[in-house]
């Protein structure tokens, strides 16, 4: 179970082109566990591709990971996470399969969306959700925004942790 | 008139609907504890029952939002009249769907 203040574990997952990506030592970094079947996730979409827009200059790196089985959810195969890239859905946030479901667990990742907001160091800073509620753009990924802003800064985010709101991660069967 | 909702306990918006769909069937001047809720626990239940995911809300029989999805456990994707993506049905469809019912109008 990681926690703030915590090391973030490392990883080296492949994008959709089979690009390995990892934690690349951004002053910040916004890990979002998400996928392609839930609505939360999809409701919430636009606002992690406009955080990663805004905070692009400032060297933040914003990464997506969809760490669903396949088998349980078709929607989030490796085919349909290159359809939408295709689509430029992603816009320039990579988009990683989280095969083995490893760095899910790792990362302690219940939900999607699940966003794990990282400083420079590699320390978790802010875990929760992008905003509240999922229904209200206007919220504009604010705890997301909040916590990038406090960590630029050198302060720390507040709050640090909110409630996730989405569908269950499809784990393998055991 | 039959109201359904069906729902699986693995996503979390079936209150909202559950909530919201109780407010048209009173603005509509029905009862909403006739409403029939069923819970669908397992994939074998989702197939026999038709279930294409969860919130799904039926006015005799036919869904308020019909879809081609396969049936299974998940959340279901909705879309609002404005285009965005939602895990519930916009309220104005299941308005629509039980004033088309309560006048019989083909749906």
């Amino acid at each position: 179970m990681i926690s703030i203040g915590d090391m973030a574990p490392a990883f080296r997952l492949p994008d959709t082109a089979g690009e390995p990506h990892g934690l690349e030592g951004a002053p910040a970094t916004v890990l979002v566990f998400t996928c392609n079947h839930c609505p939360y996730a999809l409701a919430w979409h636009g606002r992690m591709l406009a955080v990663a827009r805004d905070y692009a200059a400032r060297g933040v790196q914003v990464v997506a990971i969809n760490p669903n089985d396949p088998t349980r959810q078709p929607k989030d195969s490796v085919e349909h996470m290159r359809g939408r890239v295709a689509a430029g859905e992603l816009g320039d946030v990579p988009y990683l399969h989280d095969e083995t479901q490893e760095v899910a667990r790792s990362y302690a990742a219940k939900t999607t969306p699940d966003v794990f907001v990282l400083d420079g160091a590699g320390v978790l800073r802010y875990r929760g959700a992008l905003d509240a509620p999922y229904d209200d753009e206007a919220q504009n990924a604010a705890w997301v925004r909040s916590a990038l802003d406090a960590i630029l800064a050198g302060r720390d985010p507040d709050p640090a942790e909110t409630e996730r709101v989405g569908c269950s991660i499809k784990w393998r069967a055991s | 008139m039959r109201v359904e909702l069906l729902f699986w306990d693995g996503c979390p918006s079936h209150p909202r609907a559950r909530a919201e769909l109780e407010a048209e069937m009173a603005a509509a001047g029905l009862d909403p504890r006739a409403m029939v809720v069923t819970e669908v626990p397992t994939d074998e239940a989702a197939s026999d029952e038709g279930f294409v995911g969860s919130p799904t809300i039926r006015i005799d029989g036919v869904d308020v939002q019909p879809t081609e999805e396969p049936a299974g456990l998940s959340c279901r994707v909705y879309r609002l009249r404005d285009g965005r993506y939602s895990p519930t049905p916009d309220p104005a469809d299941v308005h629509d769907a039980l004033r088309r019912a309560m006048n019989g109008a083909p749906r």
